[in-house]
């Protein structure tokens, strides 16, 4: 998958990586986030991947990928053990929701979570006109897609209310990367969030 | 078809003593090893590969005197293998209680001048990884650029981050476990009460009575073997074809399996020595780096200082993937570097030594990374 703004939220959550902070990024791919918080901001991390060809494409790169699947949960990671755990455009692709939020904030300090709005504007218009939405941040036709949930900003913060996570801060980008500051979940296409432990 | 071609044995003698783990002193001693490739001028390109129950010394290549003797895991090592002999200096060891030429029970005992036979001591994991840093010393080695094993083998890689944690800058551990279940060792035992009870094994010492416990130990293999497959991969070599057409209703080798693990029991207990058998499992049985931490397997592994690379196949339930996950849990859990493969491939046990693409794809790719 390649599109433009493949890497905006690697932007956000970047800025919120503190130099020497343990990180672990659940669905890394290749290892680019890592490679990116470790290189730029002087992170520790690991990362977890399903697929054969991105586990092998991230210890091409030096990347501590460690090959399994995150709907099973992150068993053997202790508690509390890292300061962040990244989800990035993963959360769309998961069945077991709420058991794999439970799970990122057992095991870390902070939830840092991205996924594509489907109440988007463009999205809106797409289903308005007939027809599922392809966009950047949703790349795929329905019948070949890895996302099993379509979900908005709302529809995931009341999934926060009703789970008790805290909900730290929130960025919201356009389809061209840029910050969204009004009307998000109109003019957003892609969410970026923290979220910490319920109370 | 081997990638380097002809290789041949080399033997280093250990003069002075070597306290081993169960109390014993071993006098002196030799091993046996083969190299491949070049050592540079730096000495840090040296790979030592520990080899697993049935292994030794001949990694990869032919003897002279045999094109088909191909070392046991010639597929991953030579000029653009994963173990590249281009760029890497690789060394094989007969360990140490083997029957390829080290010392073992079948070697003299100096005290007596005759074999060791069941006085030869029982050798652990420790012991091996302390003998093998004998032979780096020999070789001019202070530090491996990485120590690699299947199996036992792997167990000895991991015992190396923690015996000379300075002396091992990355560890390929390879379809091994922090330590073996019950299950593990039932198996073992087994094999050894197959060996033990043999009329013809004589306490250890048959070596004096001309005769060798073949039974047993064929028994001991069939067994072991069957642990190293998987049922989807005999079901699908073997299935229940009979050999003939039809049942026989009598004892007679039948199903196909049986021939087969009847060729390979009578194979290996035509070569191997039964003394090393035991002893093998023996080390195996005991390993357990966490013992002295409360099981604390996270705080055993506190001192490496290497980079881990850990690999598990999908159909190995003799050691599943779910025992290499511990070791790799407790090097998260420290903050050490670790990458993990999860690798799907229908050989079970022994699929760490199949020429899987992705397997060996990753071996070469971690490998390539290791800075000389």
């Amino acid at each position: 998958m390649t599109h433009n703004n493949e890497r905006a939220d690697f932007d956000v959550i970047a800025g919120w990586v503190q130099p020497g902070e343990r990180v672990l990024d659940l669905g890394c791919g290749d290892g680019s986030l890592l490679g990116r918080l470790i290189g730029e901001r002087g992170a520790r991390g690991y990362g977890v991947e399903l697929e054969d060809a991105a586990v092998l494409a991230a210890v091409t790169k030096g990347i501590n990928v460690i090959q399994g699947n995150i709907e099973q949960g992150l068993a053997g990671f202790d508690d509390g053990t890292f300061d962040h755990v990244v989800l990035s455009r993963t959360l769309q692709t998961v069945r077991h929701t709420e058991n794999l939020l439970r799970e990122m904030l057992r095991v870390g300090r902070e939830a840092v979570v991205s996924f594509p709005n489907f109440a988007y504007w463009k999205n809106r218009m797409a289903v308005m006109s007939g027809r599922m939405p392809v966009s950047e941040d949703l790349p795929y036709e329905w019948f070949d897609t890895p996302n099993l949930r379509f979900f908005t900003i709302l529809d995931f913060e009341a999934l926060c209310e009703k789970m008790g996570l805290a909900i730290r801060e929130r960025q919201v980008l356009d389809d061209a990367g840029q910050l969204v500051a009004e009307e998000q979940n109109f003019l957003g296409s892609l969410a970026v969030y923290r979220l910490g432990r319920p109370g | 078809m081997s990638g380097i071609g002809i290789v041949a044995a080399q033997r280093a003698h250990f003069a002075q003593p070597l306290a081993l783990k169960g109390g014993s002193v071993l006098p002196a001693f030799d091993l046996v090893y083969e190299t491949y490739g070049t050592l540079n001028a730096a000495r840090s390109n040296a790979i030592l590969v520990c080899h697993a129950l049935s292994g030794h010394h001949h990694v990869a290549g032919h003897t002279a005197d045999n094109p088909n003797n191909v070392g046991w895991w010639d597929n991953i090592v030579g000029p653009g293998r994963p173990l590249d002999t281009d760029r890497f200096f690789i060394v094989g060891v007969n360990n140490l209680g083997g029957c390829h030429g080290s010392t073992g029970p079948a070697s003299d005992n100096p005290a007596t001048g005759k074999p060791w036979g069941a006085d030869f001591p029982v050798v652990t994991v420790e012991d091996w990884v302390a003998s093998q840093a004998r032979l780096a010393d020999h070789l001019g080695i202070d530090a491996w650029a990485a120590v690699m094993g299947g199996s036992l083998g792997g167990m000895q890689a991991l015992q190396w981050t923690l015996s000379f944690p300075e002396r091992i800058r990355h560890a390929l551990v390879i379809a091994a476990a922090p330590k073996l279940s019950a299950e593990n060792i039932a198996f073992n035992d087994v094999a050894r009460q197959a060996i033990l009870t043999d009329p013809d094994f004589h306490g250890g010492h048959f070596y004096e009575h001309g005769v060798r416990p073949l039974r047993g130990l064929r028994l001991a293999r069939m067994l072991g073997h069957i642990t190293y497959l998987s049922d989807d991969q005999m079901a699908e070599k073997f299935g229940r074809r009979l050999r003939t057409g039809a049942g026989s209703y009598g004892f007679d080798v039948e199903f196909e399996i049986e021939s087969y693990l009847h060729y390979q029991g009578d194979k290996f207990a035509g070569v191997f020595d039964a003394n090393t058998y035991l002893r093998m499992t023996k080390a195996l049985d005991y390993f357990d780096p966490a013992q002295d931490y409360d099981g604390d397997l996270a705080l055993a592994m506190k001192r490496a200082r290497a980079k881990f690379f850990i690999a598990a196949f999908t159909t190995d339930w003799r050691f599943t993937p779910a025992r290499s996950r511990e070791i790799v849990h407790a090097l998260v859990h420290n903050n050490q570097d670790v990458a993990y493969a999860e690798i799907a491939c229908d050989h079970g046990h022994d699929s760490f030594l199949i020429d899987e693409p992705y397997y060996h794809s990753l071996v070469a790719a971690y490998l390539r990374r290791v800075v000389l």
